[in-house]
């Protein structure tokens, strides 16, 4: 059994998006309730925790600056696209929500909301059923995995122009970090990638950092955030009016429904790591 | 045609795009990117407007910054009917100007909070939450009041005017801001009745009323 939220604190958190980063400029956040100060530097990021000069660990990869709390945090996840270098990074704007990350993690893997909250855009009635998917477990890489997800969507992307079935696989790579891999419009054998790495500030609150890898070269970056960030805005006020904001995990707490497959194999997945930061207790 | 210089996630844009949905204006829009982009603070927008604030309108060699101005602006052109901003009552446009200032003190208040709460702007919002709280307090009373005298809207009229519109937005999103409407139950009552207004449109934040 794994001590308690050694999962997460042995790991690498995202503290904000390299595009905006401003070099030599102190910032100041939290991770998993733990005050830092990270400054980007010309070659590099330097961050400590606020209340001491010892030197976190800090990276620069997949558009985003990470820190870890660790001495000797896992290997960062794997994210082989960011190397095709025919492809677009583009941050979607980092925000901050008033909630636990695993609800906004959960909230990014469930399909069923689409036509309601995000109308006419991932979604429209009356086309409200979630078609059957699968649910997979990757033991090596210890992700769960949602394949052969499909929803028929109305604007699935800032480049659709015409309503397509967008095909989806999830992947839910650590507890704060999920990825998006859609049908792509322009190129019909690849997949956009769409990663939400969320900050654990607290255990009820947290900045979600998206970032877009994108093939669309139709679209301005602008383009592409404005289409993000319509589509995070509308998620907020649903995440924030979520109670308790702590994810519960005890089974007996909610009846989930076949849509929910992927998300009771997140919350089981959470528990069986002894995760309890950002859940209801 | 009209252009409207907007953001998507800015209360002051929203009500901008609102009254134009609900009079039927066409119009076409530049978005301008406030976060993360800062696009307002740019020189490209300040020579627009030199307060670098959205929403700005323009209408030919016309351009009109200020969402509560361009609101007067458009229902004085645009609202054949005359009910939006009544220029023929002198009475009632006292009264909306009164909530035109209040909408301003809406924006110093609650969409400070909210500006903290999501961009992580460096502003005191429990502050801004306690002056907004003032507020809220303020137009609860009033609501109820008129609600007595079959009032449902801010003005003694049987319809909506601008007041309504630039007051919304900010309200609307109080959770955003961290601020529950839970004391506030007049308040309440009177978004749904601003969400019923024929034309509503809606932004991310922001639903529209359920079906009765």
């Amino acid at each position: 059994m794994l001590k308690e939220n050694s999962f997460v604190y042995d790991d690498w958190h995202p503290v904000g998006a390299l595009a905006e980063a401003v070099v030599g400029k102190p910032c100041h956040t939290r991770i998993l309730g733990q005050a830092i100060c990270y400054t980007r530097t010309p070659d590099g990021l330097i961050a400590h925790l606020a209340d001491s000069s010892q030197p976190l660990k800090t990276l620069i990869v997949y558009g985003l600056l990470w820190v870890s709390l660790s001495a000797q945090p896992r290997r960062i996840l794997a994210i082989p696209e960011f190397e095709e270098t025919d492809r677009r990074v583009v941050s979607a704007g980092s925000i901050r929500v008033a909630t636990s990350g695993l609800r906004v993690v959960e909230n990014f893997l469930d399909m069923a909301h689409f036509p309601f909250v995000h109308t006419d855009i991932l979604g429209a009635e009356p086309l409200t059923e979630v078609a059957a998917y699968d649910v997979e477990i990757d033991e090596q890489a210890d992700e769960v995995l949602a394949v052969n997800c499909r929803f028929p969507q109305p604007k699935g992307s800032a480049a659709a122009s015409e309503p397509v079935e967008m095909q989806y696989v999830y992947r839910i790579a650590r507890p704060f970090i999920a990825i998006l891999y859609k049908t792509c419009v322009i190129d019909a054998n690849r997949l956009d990638v769409l990663g939400l790495y969320v900050q654990p500030v607290d255990e009820e609150s947290c900045i979600a950092h998206a970032i877009m890898c994108y093939l669309d070269d139709i679209n301005t970056d602008k383009q592409l955030r404005d289409f993000q960030q319509r589509i995070f805005g509308q998620d907020i006020m649903i995440l924030l009016n979520q109670v308790p904001k702590g994810l519960p995990l005890d089974p007996r707490h909610e009846t989930p429904v076949r849509a929910d497959a992927l998300s009771s194999a997140y919350r089981r997945w959470i528990k069986a790591r002894n995760v309890t930061f950002g859940t209801a207790r | 045609m009209l252009k409207l210089y907007d953001y998507e996630l800015s209360g002051n844009c929203f009500k901008v795009r609102l009254l134009l949905s609900i009079l039927g204006v066409q119009y076409e829009t530049e978005v301008v990117e406030f976060h993360p982009g800062r696009e307002h603070k740019r020189p490209a927008f300040l020579r627009i407007n030199p307060m670098g604030q959205l929403p700005v309108l323009q209408n030919g060699e016309k351009i009109i910054r200020d969402s509560q101005a361009i609101l007067v602006y458009l229902a004085s052109i645009f609202d054949p009917s005359r009910k939006w901003y009544p220029l023929d009552q002198p009475e009632v446009l006292g009264d909306i100007q009164v909530w035109l200032a209040f909408a301003d003190s809406l924006t110093g208040s609650l969409s400070a909070a909210r500006l903290h709460e999501l961009f992580m702007y460096d502003f005191d919002a429990d502050a801004c939450r306690a002056r907004a709280q003032t507020l809220l307090e303020v137009m609860d009373k009033h609501l109820w009041i008129n609600r007595q005298q079959d009032f449902k809207f801010l003005c003694p009229l049987a319809h909506a005017t601008i007041a309504d519109i630039a007051c919304f937005p900010y309200v609307a999103m109080a959770d955003e801001a961290g601020l529950s409407l839970q004391d506030y139950p007049s308040v309440r009552l009177w978004l749904d009745e601003v969400r019923r207004i024929p034309g509503f449109t809606v932004m991310a934040g922001i639903f529209p009323a359920g079906k009765p």
